[in-house]
């Protein structure tokens, strides 16, 4: 128990580090220097030090979004298995609890940016609340898969110790669908390219930055925190999901997490630099493509793993 | 049919009296065939000549035609069957209170009272904030909600204010409100000593310096009767072939960066800053202020700079060509850029979109082809136009107009030039004489008409920005088009705030 709560501190603390890695990823493919690898530590102290701002016009949910959304961040991470170790919390059917916390983070930021009245910020509201309805369904769809294959809906059942090489040696064709799938859903629901831009300035064009325009301040360094955590959360999944191997030892099993945690984080900083941004109304095409996914690996299990 | 209307040729000084100055109706009808066979306005603007008030328009078909007439208070609007005269005609209103009836979007154009004080035709109080009583366009319904953006932006860039009307994620009409740079230029030109003509010139618009300078070195030139030598004529040419590079590299890594393709935005980033040092190079400065003057140049270009120019730009080229290739082979780029953002070649003509925009609708019209000054008539410049009219399009002329700069330079630093550098300069204008210039600065056709009264003085100094005619243009790619493309489009219009406030 203890050694999960310390897990669960440092995941927080490593968090925004490995979103700095994304950064320097980028500047390494757009030839610059890039900011330092510590950029957002200095940045959430920058921000915490600050005042916040609120608009007259906003009432107690928009200070409530900020709160609420890192609340969930946290939260989540405590029913995460990290380097095959025992998360905080487990029971069964914690995942259904864990992506539903998730949303209520969500509803919540939406909740904040329509509370500002912006027409800006209902529509990064309105583009928020629809892609997520079809990461879900791939999220549903490869929850099935799981189950078919362990039987159980608990998150611990699937990334524990030596289970997620069980998986692999169940089913692993259809889990490197998974894998490609989840990693898509990582990249819309953390607000990476191709789907939304992290980097740009222009309103009209963002999905999750235009929605936190109005927050300032710690308010801000809070959003940006639960943004790193939540990243931390899909990549250590991915990470499990790629190097699932159980050393014995607990510094190599650590050793291999990160390992694993960076080649999820450069894919990402990877990804952004050699591809361009889709158009909006193609976003729903790519995220499809991840159900698709999901759906084909499941079809595949239900076939030949009875 | 174009009787009534004189022949002229670019930079030629006319005696007023050389004008037709026709009756109104036939200056009407004249003017209306004109533009309906396919001619298109350079300049239509309104002065005050006495007490009298007066228009005058140069209108181009495959020669340039000028002439004028009384102006009447108000009078039945060229607009209602010739777009081309839309956004002239709200400027003479705004200018001069003149009301052009039944025209059929009379709004203001940068919002400040009338020269002549005459009442309002838009009934504005200008104690007001842009933009006074003027209700935007407005769409009903029940999906349909509004967005509006700036006039403060996000980034370092000029203000204007855009009304989007959407339904959902899809713009159904844009409209744009300028006018928040009002430095009320032309009217500062008639009161400054001749001296400072220059440096005002050059700054009405940062970003094409060397076009709006140009413009007025020639009209100096033709009135004063000063001719500048070969030397300083290539000068010229290379500097505006450097501001284009500049601004076209600049803008190619501006679209890139707007789609989230980071290398080549990075890589164009700092190239461009590579092409303004080359003007550094010519003059000191890196928009090449203070380099074009009337009657020539004020820095030569030695042999030495001349060599380490060729060598600068054979290395650039290489690079150039490496990123550009980058850019456009890039699926998703692509993906990105074509059919977005379409203006019809039709919607181009009757808005009479000029430069690169135009080029990118089927409009072939380039001033350095058509209506060559400087070393152009000696430059083969071929005819470049694309059919689609996307923002693809526009970006590939920009890539087409990279190449063929470069080019240009190569070709021209090959030749010694000697030139005198001008430092005292004829600035004593001939009484009652006419000077229209045009010169194909990045954005297009930059034109400045000047005309002098009796005693010499400038009566009427008009400035002609490209961005004038082409931010319909921007409008009207939006029409159908997701609200989320809008910073692409206009990144690749591009079009200057300051030029069109003036």
């Amino acid at each position: 128990m203890i050694e999960s709560i310390i897990l669960w501190l440092l995941a927080i603390l490593a968090a925004p580090f490995f979103s700095g890695v994304i950064l320097k990823v980028k500047a390494f493919f757009g030839g610059k220097k890039g900011p330092p690898l510590l950029i957002n530590y200095y940045t959430l102290i920058k921000l915490f030090k600050k005042g916040s701002v609120y608009s007259t016009s906003t009432t107690m949910v928009f200070k409530l979004g900020p709160i609420i959304s890192l609340a969930s961040a946290f939260t989540v991470l405590m029913f995460l298995p990290i380097a095959g170790y025992q998360p905080i919390f487990s029971f069964n059917g914690d995942i259904i609890f864990v992506l539903y916390i998730m949303g209520l983070g969500r509803f919540f930021t939406i909740a904040a940016a329509m509370d500002t009245a912006s027409p800006f910020e209902g529509m990064g509201a309105a583009r928020e609340a629809y892609f997520p309805i079809i990461c879900e369904a791939t999220t549903f769809m490869i929850l099935i898969f799981f189950y078919r294959l362990t039987g159980e809906l608990q998150l611990s059942a699937y990334f524990t110790e030596g289970n997620t090489i069980g998986l692999w040696n169940m089913a692993g064709a259809p889990l490197l669908f998974i894998v490609i799938s989840f990693f898509i859903i990582l990249l819309t629901e953390n607000s990476r390219v191709p789907v939304d831009d992290p980097a740009t300035h222009l309103e009209l064009t963002m999905i999750h930055e235009v929605m936190v325009l109005d927050h300032s301040g710690p308010d801000f360094g809070l959003i940006e925190l639960g943004s790193f955590c939540k990243l931390f959360f899909y990549s250590t999944i991915v990470s499990r999901l790629l190097l699932p191997f159980d050393l014995g030892f607990w510094g190599f099993n650590f050793g291999l997490y990160i390992a694993g945690l960076f080649i999820v984080y450069i894919a990402v900083g990877v990804t952004e630099s050699v591809i361009a941004r889709y158009r909006m109304d193609k976003v729903p095409q790519f995220v499809l493509t991840s159900f698709a996914l999901a759906f084909f690996a499941t079809i595949i299990t239900l076939e030949f793993i009875k | 049919m174009t009787t009534g209307f004189l022949e002229i040729s670019n930079g030629e000084k006319l005696a007023r009296e050389q004008i037709p100055h026709l009756p109104f109706d036939e200056f009407h009808e004249t003017a209306l065939a004109i533009v309906k066979e396919g001619g298109k306005v350079v300049q239509y603007f309104g002065y005050q000549d006495d007490a009298s008030m007066k228009l005058l328009a140069v209108l181009r078909t495959d020669k340039l035609l000028v002439a004028g007439c009384d102006a009447k208070e108000s009078y039945p609007s060229f607009t209602q069957t010739c777009e081309p005269f839309h956004m002239f005609e709200r400027e003479i209103a705004e200018q001069f209170g003149i009301r052009p009836e039944g025209h059929p979007w009379l709004k203001m154009v940068r919002y400040h009272p009338n020269y002549r004080n005459m009442p309002d035709v838009f009934d504005n109080d200008y104690e007001q904030d842009i933009p006074g009583n003027y209700p935007y366009y407005q769409v009903e319904g029940d999906e349909i909600h509004e967005v509006a953006v700036g006039p403060v932006h996000a980034g370092v860039i000029e203000p204007g204010h855009f009304r989007f009307n959407c339904i959902g994620e899809r713009v159904l009409n844009l409209e744009i409100q300028l006018g928040y740079q009002h430095r009320a230029v032309e009217n500062l030109l008639y009161n400054v000593h001749a001296k400072r003509l220059p440096i005002l010139t050059e700054n009405i618009a940062g970003d094409t310096t060397i076009g709006h300078s140009l413009c007025m070195a020639q009209a100096v030139e033709s009135l004063t009767q000063v001719k500048p030598d070969k030397g300083a004529r290539i000068i010229r040419t290379i500097a505006l072939e450097l501001e284009r590079l500049a601004n076209h590299i600049g803008d190619l890594g501006a679209l890139s960066g707007d789609v989230a393709f980071l290398p080549p935005a990075n890589y164009f980033g700092r190239l461009r800053g590579d092409f303004l040092n080359l003007s550094l190079l010519l003059c000191g400065n890196r928009f090449g202020k203070g380099l074009v003057r009337p009657g020539g140049v004020r820095f030569s270009l030695s042999d030495d700079v001349r060599k380490i120019l060729d060598e600068r730009i054979k290395e650039l080229r290489l690079q150039v060509e490496h990123v550009l290739d980058l850019l456009f082979s890039a699926s998703t780029v692509r993906a990105r850029f074509e059919d977005c953002g379409n203006v019809s070649h039709i919607d181009a003509d009757h808005l009479g979109l000029v430069g690169p925009a135009g080029r990118a609708c089927g409009i072939p019209y380039d001033v350095r082809r058509c209506f060559p000054t400087e070393h152009y008539d000696q430059i083969d410049i071929p005819e470049n136009k694309k059919p689609s009219g996307d923002v693809y399009a526009r970006a590939r002329m920009r890539y087409d107009e990279v190449l063929q700069s470069l080019s240009i330079i190569e070709s021209l630093i090959g030749i010694p030039v000697e030139t005198n550098c001008v430092n005292d300069i004829n600035y004593n204008l001939p009484a009652d004489s006419f000077v229209v210039t045009l010169n194909e600065a990045w954005r297009g056709e930059v034109s400045h008409a000047v005309l002098t009264d009796k005693n010499g003085k400038i009566l009427r100094y008009k400035v002609k920005d490209p961005s004038f005619h082409n931010w319909n243009g921007l409008s009207m790619s939006l029409r159908d088009t997701g609200i989320s493309d809008f910073p692409l489009n206009n990144k690749s219009f591009n079009l200057s705030y300051c030029g069109f406030d003036l």
